[in-house]
């Protein structure tokens, strides 16, 4: 902030009343523009999402009957890559705190170990997809029934891998430009923030998608 | 300028509401049960908006007149009496009492349209809109429908409505291009459509509802008098929906009979 | 992801090379008037294409010139076919809502001013509000192509209501490629909104000036705020609409398609999809939308009115609070516009109290304008021309919103031009005043000259007057019952209230053919005017402490301190009846 007088540090005369007046620059809110900005980007990213689980839980009730294809191999493969997905967050919150304690390398290894579990959870969840693919599913048909479930589960899953996969390349540009000292410690807590939300938003995925679809015994 | 600015302000909201008032162009004539109602919430509207247009427009008319700078003007400016409050009372009065009257009182019109099921001796009738026409369908003696199939819809054969022929409850349907009703006997429609969105509106009924591929939506009305009416279709469907029309016919019910039996025997 | 324009620049030194002082540059006024005239230009074709469906209403066969070249299959030889009248609509439609109404009073004037009037030197994200601005542009050329390609635009009209939107060109024309860029450019202008709305949030809360607390804010930054709130949370529904129609028209989705569509004779291979889907997502976001393009209007007229009646605005904490409930209450009350959709009539029913509780705020600041104008001296400047008449339009408008918000008028009033007239009034118009107020207001400090007075009150009465004669009748045959989005009246029983059709094309033209003096002005005065003093309205705020134009960095390298509200107006003070915020303080204000 360029501006940096203390709070309430200046009087301003109204109405015959001396009023504190507020110090302009960071405060009151003391929130770093990066930090707001990207809480504002999650705020409104999330509405995206909720709309999309919205039309996907307006269709799954308005229809009959919805696929539960899921057998116990899937839904282990998808708690496997909810496990790296939790674990890249952990990393997250280390390379987070190494970089405010002003350790470089420790920040860009874990800042790497985080992009790494997400790129594991990319080609778990690819192998996947092309797994679903040979045995028929697409976006307008399946072997099971509605042909909105392919479309449900290509176009949720699908988003959130976008935001993983931009996520990856953004760890790794922060990394890039922390190792360099060009980026501040909030520029990796802003990345944090992202990748916390990317991680967030499987929460809902996971449960609704591949648990209310798993086969019933 | 100011006194220009109220001048043509008056000028605008006299001719506006004396056009309103004078009825020249206005709803046309009621011909439903339910109808007279609706005109008559219409009216009860029509006066609060009036009250509040004509006063507002003066008041800015009044004040753009009244308070104009002249030149070395040197007079204190005046803050409204009372300030905010009796403004902030004024605004909670007249919309308050606007929506306790409209929304509490006046909903009888949706409410006998929507809430209260259909009389049990009415005459159904499925309908059933395409681009860019109407076709009709009553169910016959045995006051049963079959089940519309979208792959058998055949235009060329005239089978409009998908018929399955071996369906014995299709059997005795009967389809039309024009919707005929006997007079004062409740009427309700049962609303489909094949592609698009389309509209089905029935300006004398005072009955209009959307309708939607997918969905069967009912609606129910009586008609009060004998004649013959536009049913338009008010829902953007493509690029004929300006000619999408199709007519209801109002008879007495020797007519309505006769008319039916004709019908019948022309499937 | 290059996350990089996140960077606040501070101290950033004026650039010199062409390209990054005019065309990519990261100055806020800059991309304000860039926003501007972007607006300009859609607004321009908007209004001819106005005319020219106003003209096929009328004159169905009436040849116009180069038309025929344009689409020689939707205007053959100049002739416009009904077809060619749907695509026009869209395109006019989609122009003005997103294009103009959204683009101009928000990204705009809010871009232009609201940081010199919070004592800013730019956006906290001057790369980010360069790259909006670019995501914008694209989004209109994606729209203008639509005039180019096979078939034309689409004619699902602006509302895109699937399954005609949907089902791709079975349906007719324009519904191909013109439909694909169409979604296109609306899911760019989202995300083009987005970046702007998160930099608007962010610059109001983090980078006001010593001094300058909320509650100091003129009234245009706060509107400016709540539509960027607006923004970021509506726009966002949109984009995943778009992105689920582009699915259901390249995918093989069914998002939007139920099953059995026969299309044209041809059953469509689509299931488990509702159209009320798209409904939904589309006015969750269209409501709040129309609001989006109404509040900085709110604002600007606010802080005109207060200027040119040399008062302070009447009840400032009341127009604030207003502005934040209607900025709540806009996001439920969407299912007004679908009350005969074929949704649940209870929920009609429950969606018609907020849709008429909203009028509470709505008619409170209306009052407050009145009661700023009340007793005060006032200044027929054409700014405040324009203010006044948008009291005026915005009351006629919303009083027609009294009708509509209520399902059992609906019955009759849904989808005719009742409501034609009603939306073009109360958001078309009334924003379009708004506009208009600042831009007579603002180009002095924008450009560094003055507008043309007399020119401008030729412009503004012959708009006025017009627009009434244009929107009023439109209310007078929704009463009859005359359908909207027809392209013709033949052989209909809406037949004989032809000539009222007639006199509102003649006025439509007469209207439009009166921006040309605006357009002139603008242009001419930009170049010739009289030379803008720093200060020329005798206002308060922060804008007009700084020459006109400012410098690159807004305040010249210094830092103001504010110690006045805004609208410190009617005192006596060294000879003047306004304090400046900038003014240290000293003895109190007056009045």
């Amino acid at each position: 902030m360029s501006h940096s007088s203390g709070p309430l540090s200046a009087t301003a005369v109204h109405d015959g009343r001396d009023l504190p007046v507020w110090g302009g620059g960071a405060l009151p809110y003391a929130v770093p523009s990066k930090k707001l900005g990207m809480w504002l980007f999650i705020v409104s990213d999330a509405i995206t999402f909720s709309a999309v689980i919205f039309a996907y839980g307006y269709l799954r009730l308005a229809a009959p009957a919805w696929p539960r294809p899921f057998e116990t191999a899937s839904i282990v493969n998808a708690t496997v890559m909810t496990f790296v997905l939790l674990s890249s967050s952990v990393a997250m919150v280390l390379a987070v705190r190494a970089s405010s304690l002003g350790k470089v390398s420790g920040a860009v290894g874990w800042l790497v170990a985080t992009a790494l579990g997400g790129v594991i959870f990319d080609i778990l969840h690819i192998r996947e997809w092309l797994g679903l693919i040979a045995e028929g599913v697409r976006p307008f048909s399946n072997p099971w029934g509605t042909p909105m479930f392919g479309a449900a589960f290509f176009t949720m899953t699908g988003l959130h891998m976008i935001h993983v996969t931009i996520g990856v390349v953004y760890l790794l540009i922060i990394a890039v430009g922390f190792g360099r000292r060009k980026l501040s410690a909030v520029d990796v807590e802003v990345s944090g923030l992202y990748w916390h939300f990317v991680d967030l938003v499987w929460m809902f995925i996971f449960p609704l998608v591949y648990l209310l679809s798993a086969k019933m015994a | 300028m100011g006194k220009a600015f109220g001048v043509v302000l008056t000028i605008i909201t006299t001719i506006s509401v004396a056009i309103f008032v004078s009825r020249h162009w206005w709803f046309p004539e009621v011909a439903s049960a339910h109808g007279g109602a609706m005109d008559h919430q219409f009216v009860e509207t029509f006066v609060g908006a009036a009250i509040g247009f004509i006063l507002a427009q003066l008041a800015l008319a009044v004040f753009a007149w009244k308070y104009g700078e002249q030149k070395g003007d040197n007079r204190p400016i005046r803050i409204f009496p009372g300030g905010v409050k009796w403004l902030l009372v004024l605004a909670f009065v007249y919309v308050g009492s606007e929506i306790i009257l409209l929304e509490f009182v006046g909903q009888k019109v949706w409410a006998a349209m929507y809430f209260t099921p259909p009389a049990t001796d009415s005459l159904q009738v499925q309908v059933l809109a395409g681009q860019f026409a109407f076709y009709f369908r009553y169910p016959g003696p045995d006051g049963k429908f079959g089940p519309i199939h979208a792959d058998k819809i055949d235009e060329a054969s005239a089978n409009f409505f998908g018929i399955d022929p071996s369906d014995p409850a299709s059997k005795d349907d009967i389809v039309t291009a024009e919707l005929a009703v006997p007079v004062n006997k409740p009427v309700e429609l049962l609303l489909n459509s094949k592609d698009m969105d389309h509209g089905f509106y029935l300006r004398e009924m005072r009955v209009q509802q959307d309708m939607l591929p997918g969905m069967q939506i009912p609606i129910h009305f009586t008609p009060t008098k004998i004649g013959k009416y536009d049913i338009a279709c008010n829902q953007l469907c493509g690029l004929g929906h300006y000619n999408m029309r199709a007519f209801l016919e109002v008879m007495s019910e020797e007519d309505y009979q006769k008319w039916i039996v004709q019908q019948a025997s022309l499937q | 992801m290059e996350s990089m324009p996140m960077e606040v620049q501070h101290h950033h030194t004026a650039p010199t090379s062409f390209i990054r002082k005019y065309v990519f540059s990261v100055d806020h006024k800059v991309i304000g008037k860039q926003y501007y005239f972007l607006a300009i230009f859609s607004v321009f074709v908007g209004m001819v294409l106005s005319w020219l469906v106003r003209i096929h209403l009328v004159w169905p066969n009436i040849h116009i010139w180069g038309l025929g070249v344009l689409s020689p299959t939707g205007a053959p030889g100049g002739v416009m076919s009904p077809d060619y009248y749907l695509s026009l609509l869209t395109v006019h439609g989609t122009l003005m809502v997103f294009f103009v109404l959204t683009t101009a009073p928000q990204a705009g004037f809010g871009n232009y001013a609201l940081p010199i009037q919070i004592g800013a030197e730019d956006m906290a994200f001057p790369v980010l509000n360069m790259l909006s601005f670019w995501v914008t542009f694209l989004a209109l050329c994606a729209l203008v192509a639509t005039l180019f390609v096979k078939d034309g635009p689409p004619i699902s009209g602006w509302t895109a209501y699937p399954p005609l939107s949907a089902v791709g060109s079975d349906a007719g024309p324009g519904l191909g490629m013109g439909q694909n860029l169409w979604a296109v450019s609306i899911a760019l202008f989202c995300v083009g909104s987005l970046l702007g709305a998160l930099n608007f949030i962010v610059t109001t809360v983090d980078l006001r000036c010593k001094g300058m607390t909320l509650m100091r804010m003129p009234l245009t930054c706060w509107a400016w705020l709540i539509t960027a709130i607006l923004s970021l949370l509506s726009f966002a529904v949109l984009f995943a609409a778009c992105v689920l129609l582009f699915l259901d028209r390249n995918a093989g989705t069914s998002f939007f398609l139920p099953a059995g569509l026969l299309v044209n004779g041809k059953l469509q291979n689509h299931s488990g999809g509702s159209p009320l889907l798209w409904q939904h997502l589309f006015w969750f976001f269209g409501h709040p939308e129309v609001y989006i393009a109404i509040v900085p209007g709110f604002g600007v007229i606010s802080h005109v009115l207060s200027v040119f009646s040399r008062k302070p605005v009447l009840g400032y904490k009341v127009i604030v609070g207003c502005l934040l409930s209607i900025g709540f209450l806009s996001f439920t009350v969407w299912g007004h516009h679908m009350f005969l959709s074929g949704m649940s009539p209870y929920s009609g029913f429950l969606f018609s109290i907020p849709t008429l509780i909203i009028t509470i705020p709505a008619t409170i600041v209306s009052l407050l304008w009145l009661g700023t104008v009340y007793g005060g001296r006032l200044r027929f400047t054409t700014s405040m021309m324009f203010g006044l008449g948008f009291i005026s339009v915005f009351v006629t408008g919303g009083l027609g919103g009294m009708f509509l918000a209520q399902p059992s008028l609906d019955i009759f009033l849904h989808g005719t031009y009742f409501v034609v007239g009603h939306f073009h009034m109360v958001m078309g118009v009334a924003a379009i005043f708004g506009m208009f107020a600042g831009t007579y207001f603002w180009f002095p400090k924008m450009f560094g000259r003055m507008l043309n007075e007399k020119l401008g009150k030729v412009h503004f009465w012959i708009t006025f007057v017009g627009v009434y004669c244009i929107f009023m009748p439109m209310h007078f045959i929704g009463l009859e019952g005359m359908p909207r989005r027809y392209s013709s009246f033949v052989n209909d029983a809406m037949q004989p209230l032809m000539p009222v059709h007639t006199f509102m094309t003649i006025a439509a033209l007469t209207t439009g053919a009166a921006q040309f003096i605006f357009f002139f002005n603008l242009f001419w005065s930009m170049y010739k005017g009289a030379k803008a003093p720093d200060n020329p309205w005798e206002s308060t705020t922060l804008e007009w402490t700084v020459p006109s134009p400012p410098p690159f960095d807004n305040f010249g390298g210094k830092h103001p301190v504010v110690s006045y509200d805004a609208y410190e107006y009617g005192v006596t003070r060294n000879g003047k009846d306004y304090i400046m915020q900038t003014d240290p303080p000293g003895q109190p204000a007056s009045s």
